[in-house]
């Protein structure tokens, strides 16, 4: 046996040297054919993701309804024939229309100095909206950036873990609330009060994942080939986490609007000539005990349901499809 | 053990102290109107001498530090707007047993409702009663809790025949407030139990158990109940928290005379030392609250050592 080896070794070694590079190593060209024949196949992460997500028909309704509504609540002020959210109507004798119920001149009714509800509701909408997205928005970008440094250099996770350590023992609440009461409400005041320790928990979970996945061998296999850190983060890592990122952010909107109102039913938050739907809900609210005028409230609190609501399925119709688990 | 705890115990401490200095350096900057009851028709020199009475005019340092002395003898500052020249922890004396009150029932009422609804969910795994529960639990996490307090709140004393004004006597008035507080932590054990059971019944003890013959309600309550209770236990912490804080949006809405109620009011009326005082007591609750849930982590479950350090590689 070994005797075979070696002689085979040396006849093709003779036989190698005795040839050009060119003849050695040459371009194998593609071959469609020669192509079809191994496991290729045309997965694509995003594609299939996209398939799974159509395939739960409740949530992709949701969705378009979602979109639509987002769309419209920028589009309503440009339509014909509305007011202005902030306008106190009057009539033709200069008496203001108050409480003026849902019919024909108002769709939604007026509310108590006599603004329009449906303009009011859509600027309110439009407000909560953005206050959502922007505090989902920034969480995750800052959630991510900590949480990888945090997991991947490790020289930072004993600093990071203290610091977590100590920022996780103070109840979220009660930051929000001494936040909005020392600065002065406004949209930027509420994003940053919100923002400001939830940032931690998606850090947290990012650092967690990543010290699960970084020294997998595809990573260790990455390193060795000289792959810069960037790239395996980008490409390696973070794919992986594609699913919980998307749900933390979706599970994040609706509760940032929630918070909204609860700061503004405490009186911390916007003020009334900024509509939000905290603002309408609490407007809505004082006027509890006459039944025919709970129109105000009503309608203010079936949008914010439905965008909870909405958020909420997507989300977790999203991370469902979004796992690669789940792809066929 | 022993080392952790004490671990655990100083870290919760540091917290604390960082957040009361915090607190109190933040709430300087608030303007000063919050200090008088009738400052509009104050003259300049006459807020003055207030500010220096009061002690607000020294450097910051010295009055942290006179804070922290103050705060050792239980003096938490004395009211301005509220009720002026009330000590703060005066008023705080007769709120806080109505605010434990209600907490305390609250937490019972979600444990006493929500582990058997998990469990049952568990048992009766896609039936009905499961589809059922995960209706609410998906409704009660999707909706803000304004909105359903709100109207819990609206048709409810309207069911149970009780006014809007709180009456602190009547237990028929503590049904609403208490379960509005508890659907929260309801549907948050619900959903929590019903997942570990489901995961613990998938175990190979569990299928030894029913081959041994064993009936199927005995192997739910006997093995998986209690093994699937202790990961639950690390949530108890998230769920006190949220019953401190629901008290807050709860009270002032049925005007029960507790902390939370007062809170909202004295923000309203900007009253700063009483902001200070209520804002530190909650972060006290808070902090003490988590540090609790992690203990009793650890006496839950022989098998967890929080001794060894977190993230060893």
């Amino acid at each position: 046996m070994m005797k075979q080896f070696s002689y085979r070794h040396t006849k093709e070694a003779e036989f190698m040297e005795s040839m050009e590079e060119g003849e050695l190593f040459s371009f194998a060209g593609f071959n469609e054919m020669e192509a079809e024949k191994t496991g290729y196949s045309n997965y694509s992460y995003w594609y299939s993701t996209f398939r799974a997500f159509l395939k739960n028909r409740g949530a992709f309704v949701l969705l378009v309804l979602l979109i639509l509504l987002l769309a419209f609540t920028f589009i309503q002020p440009y339509l014909p024939g509305q007011y202005d959210p902030n306008m106190i109507i009057n009539d033709a004798k200069g008496m203001q229309f108050r409480n003026v119920p849902p019919g024909k001149d108002f769709v939604l009714g007026t509310n108590s100095i006599g603004q329009d509800l449906w303009a009011r509701i859509w600027a309110g909408t439009r407000t909560s909206l953005i206050i959502g997205l922007s505090v989902a928005l920034a969480e995750a970008v800052i959630g991510i950036t900590v949480g990888v440094i945090w997991g991947y250099v490790r020289k930072a996770d004993f600093i990071l873990t203290e610091i977590y350590n100590i920022i996780d023992n103070i109840p979220n609440t009660i930051v929000l609330i001494l936040i909005s009461y020392i600065l002065k409400p406004s949209v930027k005041t509420l994003v940053f009060a919100m923002c400001l320790t939830g940032w931690i928990q998606m850090a947290r979970f990012i650092r967690n994942q990543i010290l699960i996945i970084r020294d997998r061998d595809y990573n260790v296999a990455s390193r060795c080939l000289g792959t810069p850190v960037s790239r395996i983060i980008i490409k390696n890592l973070l794919p992986y986490l594609v699913s919980v990122i998307m749900l933390r952010m979706a599970l994040t909107i609706p509760a940032a609007i929630g918070n909204e109102v609860f700061i503004t039913y405490i009186g911390l938050g916007l003020p009334v000539n900024i509509p939000s739907l905290g603002n309408l809900i609490n407007e809505g609210r004082a006027l509890i005990t006459t039944p025919a005028l709970r129109y105000q409230l009503v309608y203010p609190t079936i949008i914010l349901s439905f965008v909870t609501i909405s958020f909420y399925i997507i989300g977790n119709a999203f991370s469902d499809a979004a796992d690669p688990k789940n792809h066929m | 053990m022993l080392k952790y705890l004490g671990k655990r115990i100083a870290r919760s401490f540091l917290t604390l102290i960082i957040i009361l200095t915090a607190v109190f350096c933040l709430l300087r900057l608030m303007p000063i109107e919050g200090y008088f009851q009738n400052f509009d028709k104050m003259t300049p020199q006459q807020i003055q001498v207030g500010l220096k009475e009061m002690g607000l005019t020294d450097p910051l340092p010295v009055q942290v530090i006179r804070f922290f002395k103050d705060l050792l003898h239980g003096d938490l500052g004395v009211s301005r707007i509220y009720r002026s020249n009330v000590p703060v922890s005066d008023i705080l004396k007769d709120k806080v047993p109505v605010s434990v009150k209600l907490g305390v029932w609250s937490m019972a009422l979600s444990l006493l409702v929500g582990l058997p609804m998990g469990a049952l969910m568990a048992r009766y795994k896609y039936r009905w009663f499961d589809k059922i529960g995960t209706l609410f639990i998906v409704c009660i996490q999707a909706v803000p809790a304004a909105v359903y307090f709100l109207y819990i709140q609206l048709y409810g004393t309207k069911l149970m025949g009780v006014g809007l004004l709180f009456q602190i006597n009547d237990p028929k008035y503590w049904v609403l407030p208490v379960l509005s507080m508890s659907l929260g932590n309801i549907a948050f054990y619900g959903m929590w139990l019903r997942r570990y059971m489901v995961d613990e019944s998938n175990k190979d003890y569990v299928k030894l158990a029913k081959a041994k013959g064993m009936s199927e309600g005995g192997v739910m309550f006997k093995h998986i109940f209690r093994n699937a209770f202790v990961p639950l236990a690390q949530y108890i912490p998230t769920a006190f928290l949220n019953t401190v804080i629901g008290s807050i949006y709860i009270e002032s809405l049925y005007s029960i005379p507790g902390m939370g109620g007062l809170l909202v009011t004295v923000i309203k009326k900007h009253d700063n030392t009483m902001v200070q005082g209520i804002v530190l007591l909650y972060a006290c609750v808070g902090v003490l609250g988590l540090l609790l849930g992690d203990l009793l982590m650890v006496l839950l479950d022989p098998r967890i050592s929080l001794g060894k350090k977190e993230g060893d590689r």
